[in-house]
């Protein structure tokens, strides 16, 4: 290998790469070390509602149905105290172009790369996005790359990324698949050096404006349906941007009293990049494996700002087994009809195990469905699962150990949404933060971080003494 | 599978993108132990060509890419896998439990 191409070289060019792939000059909106001006980054070079309402619709995103989900609810309803148990929607977003939200994502993102110019996209993605902005690019007529982290170092591919290669060629992209190893953001570097194509990062504010039409869709229609607006809205969270986009969306709709609430499966003790753990997980994202991570460090994304910041937005967070999901993407089929893929089902656990909990006369909405197939499906990921030494059983869902057993519930009564504390969240980003700076941060900083985190200036203050304090 | 290919077929070649030991710092010790491979799909550019020859292939967003030859007209290999006795009790279980769907309960 030429010695520009090795791996510290390339990541050194990253601001440069980054700036000329993505035409924004995100140094221009820093504030501080860590601090910069998310707003503007979001008004200056993201789109507006309207323009991405309109957008979407040129290339057939969005606008789709909210549906009712009678049996899901009735069986809620059969669990709680009498005058408990909430209505249950879902906004069946597998009704995208590709077949998941990701398609708000890709259409403003990959509309960006076609209006100024660019001679083709690039998205470094396993999951659903890929497929999204190869969609979009096929609709545009731009060639497209897409790089995904698919084998162990044996060769054996995880059955949904498999999925998620065949869909993009199905849409005319290249697939560049890679083994385990944080290095697909290097790969990406470098193909972005090589092709001058976009970088339709999941992480701009065209990939995060994109959403926000999930938002305000939710709104408009939980209002036409239920004549309220939602009391909760779930939704799946991993990298931050379904988080961060569908809660903008929702304040622009003027849902101030809706509760948002995050939901992850939980990967705890899985490492995502050891080639031991990465096929020992059924689920490819919407897991704590990245959701802990981006809440608590978001500029570890392949942009300079992360333009997802999910504690911003979230008033809650909930973890659940791959097991309970499972068994409620086995409910939405059978009293339903619906059947969907399980990944996407993530925030409909959580959301059953709350609805349980809340008075009739509640509104719970689900914000996406994910379409399913082949790799893509619960019996795939379990076939998968006991091929890597995984057991599965039916039993108490409390004795899943992710990566060991996964533990199917006998009775939806064992569906248990637990609780991630926000505030640990936050004192894990602020411990990080001051340990990058070696314990030295300035006032612009300390200034950005009670709105990055959603926090008090005085939670703020009292956690950056207590680490001034104990010098860790 | 055939172990030849001609120019223009469909063709899989892998390549070892860094070393072991040149991985990035931030790699778990298993991980930094294994080469990162990469492998890519496109059509064969070389005249002709046995599986383990360094060939050349267009992909399919026109670049061309050297490798080391895998495979030819490669299987699309995810698949629903096998019946899980785990999930097929769950639909009879809850149908039961929620009722409806019997005569009575029609118009």
């Amino acid at each position: 290998m030429s010695d520009s191409a090795a791996y510290g070289a390339v990541m050194a060019r990253r601001a440069e790469i980054l700036r000329r792939s993505t035409g924004i000059d995100y140094e221009s909106f820093r504030r501080g070390r860590f601090a910069f001006d998310y707003e503007s980054l979001m008004s200056s070079t993201g789109y507006s509602l309207e323009e991405a309402r309109r957008i979407q619709a040129e290339v057939n995103v969005g606008s789709t149905p909210l549906l009712e989900l009678r049996n899901l609810t009735g069986l809620v309803r059969s669990m709680a105290r009498p005058g408990h148990g909430a209505r249950l929607l879902v906004k069946d977003e597998a009704a995208n172009p590709s077949g998941s939200f990701k398609a708000r994502r890709s259409a403003l993102s990959v509309h960006e790369a076609w209006r100024r110019g660019y001679p083709g996209v690039i998205a470094a993605t396993s999951g659903n996005y890929g497929a999204a902005v190869a969609s979009q690019a096929a609709a545009r007529n731009l060639p497209c790359v897409i790089v995904q982290e698919v084998f162990d170092s044996r060769g054996v591919g995880q059955p949904e990324i498999l999925e998620k290669t065949r869909a993009c060629e199905a849409y005319g992209a290249e697939v560049i698949q890679l083994t385990v190893g944080p290095e697909l953001f290097y790969v990406q570097l470098a193909l972005l050096e090589e092709t001058g194509y976009f970088n339709a990062s999941l992480y701009t504010p065209f990939s995060v404006s994109g959403i926000e039409t999930l938002g305000y869709e939710v709104a408009q229609d939980c209002r036409r349906v239920a004549g309220k607006d939602p009391d909760l809205v779930v939704i799946t969270h991993a990298g931050g941007g379904n988080v961060t986009g569908t809660a903008r969306g929702l304040r622009q709709a003027g849902c101030d009293r809706t509760l948002v609430v995050g939901a992850s499966v939980d990967l705890k003790g899985l490492h995502m990049a050891s080639d031991r753990d990465f096929n020992r997980k059924s689920f490819t994202t919407g897991h704590t494996g990245f959701g802990v991570p981006f809440a608590t460090w978001p500029d570890r994304a392949d942009v300079l700002f992360n333009a997802a910041r999910p504690l911003r937005y979230l008033d809650r967070y909930y973890t659940v087994t791959q097991g309970e999901v499972f068994y409620v993407t086995e409910a939405l089929a059978q009293l339903e009809g619906l059947e969907r893929g399980p990944a996407g089902n993530t925030s409909l656990a959580v959301a059953v195990a709350l609805a349980r909990d809340l008075p009739a006369e509640a509104v719970v909405v689900v914000q996406e469905t994910e379409y399913t197939g082949a790799g893509k499906h619960s019996t795939a990921q379990l076939t998968f699962a006991r091929e890597n030494g995984v057991e599965v059983r039916r039993g108490d869902p409390t004795e899943n150990k992710p990566g060991q057993v996964i533990v199917i519930p006998e009775r939806p009564e064992q569906i248990q949404a637990q609780a991630s504390p926000l505030d640990e969240l936050r004192r894990s980003y602020l411990r990080h933060a001051w340990q990058v700076s070696g314990g030295d941060l300035g006032q612009a900083d300390r200034d950005f971080f009670p709105a990055d985190l959603g926090a008090s200036p005085e939670f703020v203050e009292k956690t950056l003494a207590a680490l001034d304090a104990g010098g860790k | 599978m055939a172990r030849a290919a001609l120019a223009g077929n469909w063709v899989l070649v892998h390549r070892v993108v860094l070393p072991a030991g040149e991985r990035a710092p931030s790699a778990p010790p298993e991980t930094q132990a294994v080469p990162l491979e990469m492998r890519v799909k496109g059509f064969l550019v070389d005249a002709a060509a046995s599986l383990g020859d360094t060939v050349t292939v267009r992909t399919l967003s026109g670049r061309h890419v050297a490798g080391r030859l895998v495979a030819v007209n490669p299987p699309i290999p995810p698949t629903f896998g096998s019946p899980v006795p785990e999930l097929l009790d769950i639909g009879p279980e809850l149908r039961r439990r929620v009722g409806g769907g019997g005569k009575e309960e029609r118009p």
